[in-house]
């Protein structure tokens, strides 16, 4: 292939390939969808500046230091933390072509997502119970949209876990699934990385201020 | 029925929400009606239901997805100018007392509209669609890199035209601004369904383009043929990469905004309240973080036209392509970092105000650099002056003068007396329509044999050009005035009776455009009746540079039977000039994506989604939600979607090609 | 942006352009690198073992920021190469944009609100 691109042997310029092998499927997918994730971190990215102008307004409502319980947030953190690892080793039990153990995996992968959904909701219904709800104050309407959207997008993450599961419990391992999986665990990844931004910005930062 | 029942079903829907108190609406309405009733008569009479869902709405073909955006372009086009029409119409009569033909509450609507139509409907489209036909062309490649994502892109885009379309007969569009800045656009000031036609229109319109920008830049990336790197690909194809790099990177920041402003509407959070420590002023800080990059998002490709159709038209290659490069790099930066001055006058203070002050004059240096590098193109170059050359010089003098009056609008001090007033009017539609518009057109006429297979018809294109560019200078130079003599913008009455004779003029070059745009309608309905005269069968009209023009006009589905090989900026030129041959024969099957109508139905269903939304139907908005994820999940169960055009088909396309050129010498 | 490094990708048309893979002992490296980096922040505020707020919330803020990096490394492969370099220039560009609009949008409330709210400081909004 690297001789077309080069005047060819009797030093007429090559103008087209003679030859050639389509893209092989999926040649941009993993591109693509990083970039979908960069623009996804934007839509984060606003989202933390917005909570960062209107997060000191409490309009005489609840703080932080009121409603934040960090024993529930490092857990939640764990959580999302240990799904995390396991998704890894889903990865890697796909990549030797395990689809039983890499099943199991994903499966334990979303219980621990599923976890992180459940502690969050608490959490969020028991501020809600309190009067801490997101028309109480400009903080709060922040504090629910940037951790609710990130909650938002874990949840798809759950849906798009199963939706892959269910395929690679049908078609096994094949090309198009490993794909699927890897972008997931893009997906997934980042989603953790937000996380820290959130625990570190929104909560630890609250509190101590 | 009970009116219980009746609101669970049609929620904020009712006869009331009909405009039948509005004669010009009903008008307009039957216009519309018997129009569109003709047209879905026309096509069921010919049987063109079929042609047309199999050839193009389920089309995963660039080259028809980009000619569907023009056509959205230019529809929507009309009715942004109708808008624009009225507009000069009213405040051309409401003097002396005259309260003009339009009520406030009309007037309003019709400048929002305008405002969102001109820019997310006609301008973006036109933009799109000329870089998804273009683009893969140019580097060689046989589609984008997500087929199917594009057309889902469009059938969205669609869908937003659709929700703003809608308000037009049921209920009412917006009355804030084509911006929609609250507190105004909150629950409180505009408790109707206009602000929330705007958000949803917007939210799904912007969906496709994000996609759509993703899949560009993953096509530039990825798809280029052999022997293009990075600084030897066209200069449209460097614009448009810019272009798509800005989407990206700013379309998600209006999600956000327009996210927040409907939970504001919706669920009575406090973003951009008055109360309870919300700031209306973030909303204008967020919205002009993506407004700034989108007139950029604009204007990028349409540098890239002018690039293109400087260099083809003057014989030479185009004058400092590293330079140019360079500049559309350095302007996709510093676009990000100019947005405070849309709202210098919101008191941030002197620091602020001058670091974006000093920004916004710096991007005034790559824009003139390019400006140069066009002339120098030009000097000692055998101009021919056919119509894209035409609408090229026409936007380098008028861009000058919207650039200027840029710099001018961007010194803080000046910007405190000129804010709001029509002088920042005359200034934006100098470089919109002096910039985006002509380059639009410039890129019409210049690749129309190539997407048709004939040239459009040089009389009717020249009158459309001088009607266009007269009227532009007409319509705008008196705002210029009336800008500096204090008057602001969407005003619907006036006082001062020596303002009018400005307005009469403005009003006059708007009738001028009017007739500029028949013409350009005339031109295409002329050029098709002459299609035989104006064939073009070698597939290079202009003598071109750039890879489109090596392949037949209008391509076949696969763009090129064999992946060219590139070996300099001007990959055509150079062909031509080492003397290429066309291979004629060893064609093999080719892998090409299949159609499907997956992109249009979802398409529907978040626009159905959307319209739930706004009238408050929530089992619509329910129901299109859950089948929009239903469909998605069982699209990505379909693992086929690919074939190969099979080698015959190859042969005989190719073969027809090889008679035609014969029969062209 | 890089001019002509990757010149004709069809060279590496058979080989795998997109991600590099993880190994066992990556995945775990940056595991036990995480919790480590998530426990002590949390501790710090938890204990308040600080003295002055600040010094926390910049140890923390350190913390993250090391975190994240150990994420992108460990976790989603970042490096220099894959994709001839195209996913380190999007996300190196992502973040020059993520830091403009972050830092710009505080900066600019913050200077209104000082310039706009001179209550705001004495008042109980807080």
């Amino acid at each position: 292939m690297t001789v077309a691109v080069n005047p060819s042997q009797t030093g007429e310029p090559v103008f087209y390939l003679a030859d050639e092998h389509p893209h092989p499927e999926g040649w941009s997918t993993s591109l693509g969808f990083w970039i979908y994730l960069m623009s996804d971190c934007l839509i984060f990215a606003i989202l933390f500046a917005t909570f960062g102008v209107l997060g000191g307004n409490y309009a005489a409502g609840p703080a932080p230091k009121d409603l934040f319980d960090l024993d529930l947030v490092a857990v939640n953190t764990s959580m999302l933390l240990l799904s995390s690892i396991t998704y890894g080793f889903a990865m890697l039990t796909m990549q030797q072509n395990k689809v039983a153990q890499t099943q199991v995996w994903l499966a334990i992968t979303g219980l621990f997502g599923l976890a992180f959904i459940g502690i969050e909701l608490t959490e969020f219904a028991h501020m809600i119970h309190e009067g801490a709800t997101p028309q109480r104050s400009a903080f709060l309407s922040a504090f629910f949209t940037l951790v609710g959207t990130h909650g938002l997008h874990v949840s798809c993450g759950l849906i798009w876990l199963v939706t892959l599961m269910v395929q690679v419990g049908k078609f096994g391992l094949i090309e198009a699934n490993r794909r699927r999986l890897m972008c997931l665990s893009m997906f997934w990844h980042f989603l953790d990385v937000v996380w820290i931004g959130v625990f570190t910005f929104v909560y630890l930062l609250g509190v101590l201020r | 029925m009970s009116p219980d029942l009746l609101k669970l079903i049609f929620g904020r829907l009712g006869f009331e929400s009909l405009p039948l108190h509005e004669p010009i609406v009903v008008g307009t309405f039957v216009v519309v009606a018997l129009g569109g009733a003709a047209l879905l008569g026309g096509l069921t009479y010919f049987r063109l239901w079929g042609y047309l869902w199999r050839e193009w709405f389920t089309t995963v073909d660039h080259k028809r997805i980009g000619i569907m955006y023009m056509i959205l372009g230019i529809v929507m086009l009309l009715r942004g100018f109708a808008d624009a029409l009225m507009m000069r119409g009213q405040q051309m009569l409401a003097f002396g007392g005259s309260e003009g033909y339009l009520n406030a509450h009309h007037y309003d609507q019709v400048f929002t509209a305008h405002g969102v139509i001109m820019i997310f409907f006609v301008a973006m489209p036109l933009v799109t669609g000329l870089m998804n036909y273009v683009v893969p062309l140019q580097i060689g490649a046989r589609d984008v890199s997500f087929p199917f994502l594009n057309n889902f892109s469009f059938w969205m885009t669609v869908g937003g035209a659709v929700l703003v379309m809608a308000s037009l007969f049921i209920g009412e569009f917006a009355r804030t601004g084509w911006l929609a800045y609250p507190p105004l656009s909150n629950i409180g000031y505009s408790p109707d369904v206009g602000v929330d036609y705007y958000i949803w229109a917007l939210q799904v319109a912007g969906v496709g383009t994000t996609l759509s920008g993703i899949n560009l830049i993953c096509t530039i990336v990825k798809l280029r043929c052999p022997g293009m790197t990075m600084m030897k690909m066209p200069v449209f194809t460097w614009t448009s990469l810019c272009t798509n790099v800005l989407i990206v990177a700013s379309f998600p920041v209006l999600t956000v905004v327009l996210a927040l402003l409907s939970l504001d509407r919706y669920v009575g959070t406090n973003f951009f309240t008055n109360d309870f420590g919300g700031s209306p002023m973030m909303y204008v800080n967020l919205i002009w973080i993506w407004g700034h990059p989108e007139v950029y998002i604009l204007v990028l490709p349409a540098f890239g036209i002018f690039s293109e159709v400087t260099s083809t038209f003057s014989g030479k290659r185009l004058f400092g392509y590293t330079s140019m490069v360079y500049a559309t790099v350095v302007i996709t930066i510093l676009s990000y970092l100019v947005w405070l001055h849309h709202f210098f006058t919101m008191g941030s203070g002197a620091s602020v105000n001058s670091f974006f002050g000093i920004t916004t004059m710096i991007i005034s240096i790559p824009t003139g650099a390019k400006m140069f590098n066009w002339l120098f193109t030009m000097y000692r170059g055998r101009i021919r002056y056919e119509l894209p050359m035409m609408w090229t010089i026409a936007f380098m003098l008028t861009f000058v003068i919207g650039g200027m009056t840029g710099v001018l609008l961007a010194v803080p001090p000046a910007d405190f007396v000129l804010h709001n007033s029509l002088f920042l009017i005359a200034h934006f539609h100098n470089v919109i329509i002096g910039g985006v518009v002509f380059g639009a057109f410039a890129g019409i006429s210049y690749w129309f044999p190539k997407a048709f297979g004939f040239r459009l018809d040089p009389f009717w294109g020249k009158l459309s050009f001088w009607f266009w560019v007269t009227g532009f200078y007409l319509a705008f130079m008196p705002l210029y005035v009336l800008g500096l003599m204090g008057v602001t913008r969407r005003l619907r009455v006036f006082d001062d009776p020596s303002l009018q004779i400005w307005f009469i003029i403005a009003a006059i070059g708007a009738g001028l455009v009017l007739l500029g745009i028949m013409c350009m309608l005339m031109q295409f309905a002329v050029s098709f009746l002459r299609r035989e005269q104006l064939k073009d069968v070698t597939g290079d009209p202009w003598d071109a540079r750039t890879l489109e023009w090596a392949t037949s006009s209008p391509p076949p589905d696969y763009n090129f039977a064999f992946t060219p090989v590139v070996h300099d900026n001007d990959a055509w030129w150079d062909m031509k000039r080492r003397g290429y041959q066309r291979p004629l024969t060893g064609f093999k099957p080719i892998h090409m994506p299949s159609s499907t109508g997956t992109g249009i139905i979802l398409a529907g269903l978040a626009t159905a989604m959307g319209f739930g939304l706004i009238w408050y139907m929530w089992w619509l908005a329910a129901l299109s939600f859950i089948a929009m994820l239903a469909v998605g999940i069982g699209h990505t169960f379909n693992y086929h979607r690919d074939f190969d055009i099979p080698a015959e088909d190859v042969i005989r396309t190719e073969d027809a090609r090889t008679k035609l050129l014969a029969g062209a010498k | 942006m890089s001019t002509n490094s990757h010149a004709a990708h069809a060279e590496d048309h058979h080989h795998e352009g997109g991600h590099a893979h993880g190994t066992f002992s990556s995945y775990m490296l940056g595991f036990v690198l995480s919790v480590v980096l998530t426990a002590i922040p949390f501790w710090l505020v938890m204990s308040g073992a600080l003295p002055s707020k600040q010094v926390t919330a910049l140890v923390i803020m350190a913390f993250a920021v090391v975190q994240i990096v150990v994420h992108m490394i460990y976790f989603l492969h970042m490096n220099a190469t894959s994709e001839n370099g195209w996913t380190m220039m999007a996300l190196i560009f992502t973040i020059v944009m993520v830091v403009i609009a972050l830092s710009g949008s505080l900066w600019v409330m913050s200077h209104l609100n000082t310039n706009m709210m001179p209550m705001h400081q004495m008042s109980g909004m807080k």
